[in-house]
Order: C-alpha cells, then sequence, then structure tokens
C-alpha cells in the first residue's frame, strides 16, 4: 500500500534483468555517462557545462546542443535499424533470428519514434538556430529564453525514450501508436505511456521554437531584407514554422486524448462503448502529413543554398522557387487520407485525396528543376555539400516518384502497409532530410565552430551513405512488390524474400560504414582544427549573411546591424568590392538577453512530471507540475532579464 | 529597442494564440465525430440546466468586460482602478469556474461521468479543455495583481498586463463556441 504510494507501478521487476540485449544496451549507456561524468570531474568542467551551455540563451550555442542531441539520437536509431534489419536476414523458416517477437515490436516503433522526432527535429532546429537569425542579420532570436526552454523539453522527450529501454518498455505498437491496440485493452504496459509523455513533452517544445522562428523571421529581418529579398532557406523555414504553429496542436490534442483514454478510462478510440479508432488515424496524420513537410522543406532550403554557392550563381527561378515552397505549405494540409485508402472511405474521397496528393509532385518538380537549373553552366565545385546535394536530386527524384504511384488509391491498395512503402519513405526522409541536413551540418559547420570538416572523410561518409541506401532499399522495394508486409520478424522460406533481406542488411551495413566516417571525420578534424581553421569568415565563397561575420559566429552577431538592397546581399557587396569586415570606429553598447537556468528546471521538472505519469505516481506527478510552474513564475518576477553588452572599437 | 521588443512580443503571443485555435479547434472536431455515440445512454440534450449554463456564461462575458475596464485603467495609469477591475475579473472568473466544476459533480454524480460513452468523453473534454484554461488565466492574474502591488505599472507589466487581456477574450470567444454548439445545439 505504502509502495503504491510512494512509486505507484514502478517495482525492481520493471528493469528486464533478464534480458542479456537490453542489459548489454543499459549498460553501454551508463558506461558512456559514466565517462562524460567523470572527465567532468576530472577537468573540472562542471561550471563551464552549467554557465556557458546548460543555461545559455545563445542561439548558436542552442543549435549546437540541438545537434549533439540529433547525432546521439542518429546513432541510437541506426543501432534499432541494423537490428532489425539482421533478424530479417536471419530469421527466416525454422532459424527465429535472435529477437523475440514483442522486443522486435519495440525496436521498430523507437526507430520510428526516435528518427523523426529525436534524430530529424532536433537536426532541423538545430541547423535553424545557428544559422537563420545569422542569414536575416539579426543579433538573436525573437525569444531566447523560449528558445533554451524548448531545446530542454526536447532533450527531455529523448531522454524519456532512452529510459523506457532500461525501466519499463517501450510502446510496441508502431510508430504513431494506432488504437485501438495503443489502448490499455491491448496495450496494458507502460510502453504507450512512455510514448505520449516523450512526444507530448517535446512536441511543447516544438511548437514554442515554432512560434518563436515566425516571430523572429516576420520582425527581425535586418532594414532592407524584404520578403523576397530573404535567402530561401529562411523562406523554406518560414513555411515549416508556418506548419508546426498550425500541425502541433493537433498532435497534442490526439496524444493527449489517447493519455485520457488510458489514464481517465474515457472512450474516444476505445473499441467499445463509442470510441471511434478512424478519429484518432485521422486526426494523427492531419498532424503527421505536415509533419514530413516541417522536416523536408528546410532541407530544400538548404539545397538551394548549396546548389548556389557552389555552382557560382544566383539561384534559378528564386520566385518560383519562393510560390513551389508556399503551395507545398498549403497542400500538405489536404493530402492526409492518403495514408489509409484502404480503410473505407469510399471511392469518392480517396480520388480527391489522390489527386491532392499528386498535385504536390508539380511544385516538387518545379523545385528539382530549378536545382538543375542553377547547376547548368555553373562554375561547379564539388564539396561534400555539394554531393550531398547532387546525391539528394537523383534519390529524391526516384523516391518522389514511388510516391506518386502509390498516390493513385487503386495502386495503394496493393502497396499498402507493405515493404514498398517503407522503402518509399526513406528514399524520402533518407534521400531528402537526411542527405540534406548532413549536407547543411557540413556547409555551415565553419561558421559553429570556426574550422572546416575534413573534405575526404566527408566525401568517404557520402559514397557509403548513398551506396548503403541503394543497396539496403532497392531489394525492400522489391520484396514490398513481392508481397511482404511491414513489421514483420518472421517468415516462411518458401516466400523467396530472403536473399533480397540480405543484401538489405549489407546496405545498412554500409551506411553504418558512412556513420563511422563521419564520426572519424569529427574526431580528425578537431584534432587538426588549426589546419582547417576558417579565417575569412567566408570559406566556400558564400552569397547570404552568416559568411559577412568572422567564423565563429561573435556572442553579438553582428557588430553593426547591415543593411541589404538585393538579394544574395553578401555576394553582391563582394562583386561591388566594398563589403567593409565589420569595422567600426565608435563603441557599441549591444543589447543581450542574460543567461538563464529557468529553461533547464523547468525542463527537469517536465521529466519528473512524464515519469511520474508513466509509472502513476500522483504525487510526484504533482511535484513535477508544481515545479514548473513555480519556476515560471519564479522567473517572472525577475525584471532584468538583459544586459547591455559594451563592444570597444576592436576595428 | 523597447518600443520594436514591444510590437514583437504582442505578434508573438498572437501567433500562440492562432496555434490554440488550432487546438480548440481539433477538440471541437472530435467532439462533432462523437458526440451522438451515446452508446444506448443518456443524450447530452436531457443533462444540461440551460438556465445555469446562462448564469456561467454571463460570468465569464462580464469578467471580460471588466477585464477591458482594467485595461482601459492601465491606458489612464490608474493603478488603483486596475487592480479594483482585474479583482472582479478574478472573482467573476472564479465564480464561472466553480459553476463549472459544480455541473461536472453534479454530472458524474447522477451516472453521467466521462468513463459512460464517448460522447460524454467529448464533452467532458471540450468543456473542461476551455475550464483548464480558465484556470491558468486565474492563476495567471493572481501573479500579475501581486506584481502590480510591489513592480507597479512598469512597461514590462503593462505588457503582460496586454496578453492577459488578449487570453482573457480569447477564453471568451472560445466559451461562445462552446456555448452555442455544444450547449444550444445539444438542446435542440
Amino acid at each position: 500500500m505504502l509502495q503504491k504510494l510512494l512509486l505507484g507501478n514502478l517495482t525492481l521487476e520493471a528493469i528486464p534483468l533478464h534480458n542479456p540485449i537490453i542489459m548489454g544496451a543499459g549498460l553501454f549507456m551508463g558506461l558512456i555517462m559514466l565517462a562524460v561524468i567523470g572527465s567532468l570531474f576530472y577537468f573540472k568542467k562542471w561550471t563551464w557545462l552549467w554557465r556557458d551551455w546548460l543555461t545559455s540563451v545563445d542561439h548558436k550555442k542552442i543549435g549546437i546542443m540541438y545537434i549533439i542531441l540529433a547525432l546521439i539520437m542518429l546513432v541510437r536509431g541506426l543501432i534499432d535499424a541494423m537490428m532489425m534489419r539482421l533478424q530479417q536476414a536471419l530469421a527466416v523458416g525454422d532459424a527465429t533470428g535472435y529477437l523475440p517477437p514483442e522486443h522486435y515490436n519495440q525496436i521498430f516503433t523507437a526507430h520510428g519514434v526516435i528518427m523523426i522526432f529525436f534524430m530529424a527535429m532536433p537536426f532541423m532546429f538545430g541547423l535553424i538556430n545557428i544559422v537563420l537569425p545569422l542569414q536575416i542579420g539579426a543579433r538573436d532570436v525573437a525569444f531566447p529564453f523560449l528558445n533554451s526552454l524548448s531545446l530542454w523539453l526536447a532533450v527531455v522527450g529523448a531522454s524519456l525514450i532512452n529510459l523506457s529501454l532500461i525501466v519499463g518498455d517501450f510502446a510496441a505498437t508502431g510508430w504513431l501508436a494506432y488504437p485501438p491496440l495503443s489502448e490499455l485493452a491491448y496495450s496494458p504496459g507502460v510502453g504507450v505511456d512512455y510514448y505520449i509523455w516523450a512526444l507530448q513533452i517535446s512536441g511543447v517544445g516544438t511548437l514554442l521554437s515554432g512560434i518563436n522562428f515566425v516571430v523572429t523571421i516576420f520582425k527581425m529581418r535586418c532594414p532592407g531584407m524584404t520578403l523576397m529579398k530573404m535567402p530561401i532557406f529562411t523562406w523554406t523555414v518560414l513555411c515549416a514554422m508556418i506548419l508546426v504553429v498550425l500541425a502541433f496542436p493537433v498532435l497534442t490534442v490526439t496524444l493527449g486524448m489517447l493519455f485520457l483514454d488510458r489514464y481517465f478510462d474515457m472512450h474516444f478510440f476505445t473499441a467499445d462503448l463509442g470510441g471511434n479508432a478512424m478519429v484518432y488515424i485521422n486526426m494523427i496524420w492531419i498532424w503527421g502529413h505536415p509533419e514530413v513537410y516541417i522536416l523536408i522543406l528546410p532541407a530544400f532550403g538548404i539545397y538551394s543554398e548549396v546548389v548556389a554557392t557552389f555552382s557560382k550563381k544566383y539561384l534559378f527561378g528564386y520566385a518560383t522557387m519562393v510560390w513551389a515552397t508556399a503551395s507545398i505549405t498549403v497542400l500538405s494540409f489536404i493530402v492526409w487520407l492518403h495514408h489509409f485508402f484502404t480503410m473505407g472511405s469510399g471511392p469518392d474521397v480517396n480520388a480527391f485525396f489522390g489527386i491532392a496528393t499528386m498535385v504536390i509532385a508539380i511544385p516538387t518538380g518545379v523545385k528539382v528543376f530549378n536545382w538543375l537549373f542553377t547547376m547548368y553552366k555553373g562554375r561547379i565545385t564539388f564539396t561534400t555539400p555539394m554531393l550531398w546535394t547532387i546525391g539528394f536530386i537523383t534519390t529524391f527524384v526516384f523516391g518522389g516518384m514511388t510516391g506518386v504511384m502509390m498516390a493513385v488509391p487503386a495502386i495503394d491498395f496493393q502497396m499498402h502497409n507493405s515493404l514498398f512503402l517503407i522503402a518509399h519513405f526513406h528514399n524520402a526522409i533518407i534521400g531528402g532530410v537526411v542527405f540534406g541536413y548532413l549536407g547543411g551540418f557540413t556547409y555551415w559547420f565553419p561558421k559553429a565552430f570556426g574550422f572546416k570538416l575534413n573534405e575526404t572523410l566527408g566525401k568517404c561518409a557520402f559514397w557509403c551513405w548513398i551506396v548503403g541506401f541503394y543497396t539496403a532499399f532497392l531489394p525492400i522495394y522489391i520484396v514490398g512488390l513481392m508481397g511482404m508486409t511491414r513489421r514483420i520478424s518472421h517468415y516462411d522460406a518458401a516466400t523467396g524474400w530472403h536473399p533480397y533481406l540480405v543484401v538489405a542488411a549489407i546496405g545498412a551495413g554500409i551506411i553504418t560504414c558512412g556513420v563511422i566516417f563521419q564520426i572519424l571525420q569529427l574526431v580528425i578534424s578537431f584534432k587538426n582544427r588549426e589546419k582547417y581553421r576558417d579565417l575569412t569568415g567566408d570559406p566556400w565563397g558564400g552569397r547570404t549573411l552568416e559568411w559577412s561575420i568572422p567564423s565563429p559566429a561573435p556572442l553579438y552577431n553582428f557588430a553593426t546591424i547591415p543593411a541589404v538592397d538585393s538579394r544574395d546581399a553578401f555576394w553582391v557587396a563582394k562583386q561591388r568590392g566594398h563589403h567593409d569586415k565589420q569595422t567600426s570606429n565608435q563603441t557599441l553598447e549591444i543589447h543581450m538577453p542574460k543567461n538563464t537556468s529557468a529553461g533547464f528546471i523547468i525542463g527537469m521538472c517536465s521529466a519528473v512530471f512524464g515519469f511520474a505519469f508513466v509509472w502513476h505516481i500522483t504525487w510526484l506527478v504533482l511535484a513535477g507540475l508544481v515545479g514548473m510552474i513555480a519556476t515560471i513564475i519564479v522567473r517572472s518576477f525577475d525584471m532584468h532579464t538583459d544586459y547591455y553588452l559594451t563592444l570597444e572599437n576592436e576595428g | 529597442m523597447s518600443n520594436n521588443s514591444d510590437t514583437m512580443d504582442v505578434f508573438g503571443f498572437w501567433i500562440y494564440i492562432l496555434s490554440d485555435c488550432v487546438l480548440f479547434a481539433t477538440i471541437f472536431a472530435v467532439y462533432a465525430a462523437l458526440n451522438a455515440n451515446m452508446y444506448g445512454g443518456v443524450g447530452l440534450k436531457g443533462l444540461f440546466d440551460l438556465s445555469y449554463v446562462l448564469t456561467e456564461t454571463s460570468a465569464l462575458l462580464i469578467s471580460s468586460f471588466t477585464c477591458g475596464l482594467a485595461i482601459m485603467a492601465m491606458y489612464k495609469n490608474n493603478l488603483k482602478q486596475v487592480m479594483l477591475w482585474l479583482m472582479a475579473t478574478f472573482l467573476l472568473g472564479f465564480a464561472f469556474i466553480g459553476m463549472e466544476i459544480n455541473e461536472f459533480i453534479n454530472l458524474t454524480a447522477e451516472g453521467h461521468s466521462w468513463q459512460t460513452n464517448a460522447s460524454l468523453s467529448s464533452f467532458f473534454t471540450l468543456v473542461g479543455t476551455h475550464g483548464l484554461h480558465v484556470l491558468i488565466g486565474l492563476l495567471w492574474m493572481a501573479v500579475i495583481i501581486l506584481q502590480l502591488l510591489i513592480f507597479e505599472l512598469t512597461p514590462v507589466l503593462r505588457r503582460r498586463l496586454t496578453y492577459f487581456a488578449l487570453f482573457w477574450a480569447f477564453l471568451d470567444i472560445i466559451w461562445i463556441f462552446v456555448y452555442i454548439i455544444v450547449y444550444l445545439m445539444g438542446a435542440i
């Protein structure tokens, strides 16, 4: 009784001591954490960590922390992927592989959730944070404190998922947790609860970031930068952030109702008492389809910047690029039903959503031709970011075509839930989103850290990724056409799938080599950072304002706020030959936000809150809630959240 | 600088309200989809006392009016009046939420809880989410009143009062939709 009161449903049995794979993974994570904590003590870096990073409201540092989170989760998601590929390559006929079905189910759920929410989203926000204020000539984002809070909410969400590996288990429902399977009657464990709270907490952070960047872009552009003079990356971010503001509340409501079903015995999506699972499936995709555009649009922006820079030309068709982005933004809200053509909406509804889906190919095609024409007659230098871009154009066009195929409801009835679909969206997400973010990471790395990354290793990573991608996913397309459905942990030898799945596993291995090359690239470039140091601030011959300031960007970004009168303002200034190196002769007073621990503390309280909800520990839920509210109120009493930085004449 | 950041902050708050609109729109959509799924239970029609809800509604609408008066007083730099009207707003909001909780308790006691069927689940969630917003508004108001006592009408507090007034008016508008769609249309 007392134990129930103090610990809710949490008991020692929640830790799966009998499972060597999970305990091994847990031990590995524990060792890494111990190593990090140990070295912090050894090098006496705790104050540095706290003062310079955890409490920082500097958008560049927040961006770097987002990307660290994304890279860690990329490795975690990749390990999940390798485990699945290995299981499918082994578990044929009499062999059952090394993963029991209930564990396999958790792995494919975790892989999807991690890759979308805790790899791609933080990676995107990391790049946006580092680059966007610099591109529009701003000193910071609109709400620096909210920015720090968003980061910590994302970290908490990711931590809850990693915690579920060791304490309890994760959802075994697939990455969107369709009811009635995700209801208490069919998923009585804590897995879905971890899912709900990891996504709710990080989702609130995403929404706050969305609001933050919409305001930043609308209100903080430097003088002269009209909307149609904004860099294209800024445009795509604006559209993606508008999608965030409009789509994420739907996710909050959907997961909130699943929570009410599970905790308060409501009947939104249950199989009895009037509940309707299709309401959930509709709503989750009303959020989910815009979500994939939230991820891909900034990637499109990155390609546009990269392709113009390394072709030494203006981006071809700037205005059409903007209009294409805006049309995709609008269209993304009227295609959600194509995720469940087979679920009985009838031919008329299916026809509407099928056509709407195909229409998206038009603005996307416009973009592809714009990139191609930008390269046409350009002086192309084949740097790593450019390779990612070219790799993207071919791969993404392929993935887009299979998407248009499946937009035809009649074809979709054959493909639905098959591995063909899995191959399609990996084609679009790896070839589109991941290539873009990795390219953008290489491209803007010098601006964040002050030195370039090793090009040779970067190119090795690229080739491993692209070769590995095709080796892994072409066979998946084929077994999908042969009728293999998704989420299978064991199959019969007579299906003839086995050879293809072995090839797919080899492909996943090649992708893993790519990731190893990237880790190697980071280590070697860091070791030789003096050799790779970027002294000019403009290592690639850039076109937009972020390259007009030194690398790494100073705390205040711009000593004097620039004024622009054209697109590619920095390029034009260089052509005219009067780019002043930000030298000014007077002493400057720069308005800056103070660091604050409030974001970090609210984040930690939300972690307690979420964890307590998962295990039904009522007093701890209240403690977490009170902690969050109290921190916000205490912060609201602080009337001195900013200061003036005095900048002496350095020029 | 401060002038510029003022308009920026208010713009940000408007975007937040936009996202909250989407949140309520989604819950309304779910209510529309599920409110007929009574699973053999009593329809919402038989459960409401319209005159009670009208009193509740009046309390909230009048509280919006008094909140407006508080903002007017803020423009006139009359701290005393600001406090007075804010407290009136607080009491009316408190009355509203008290009546709502009372309604919920009565419904549950009569055997019509959120666990009964999907229709009641969506009813409790829609009305309850609005109620939760009002509750947060009350807490916020209490903090602002306390801060006005300490700091008086500083630019920061003026800005927060402006946000609060926006938020409170927004909740009013949402309630009008709740009143019409849930209660009036439910009573037909």
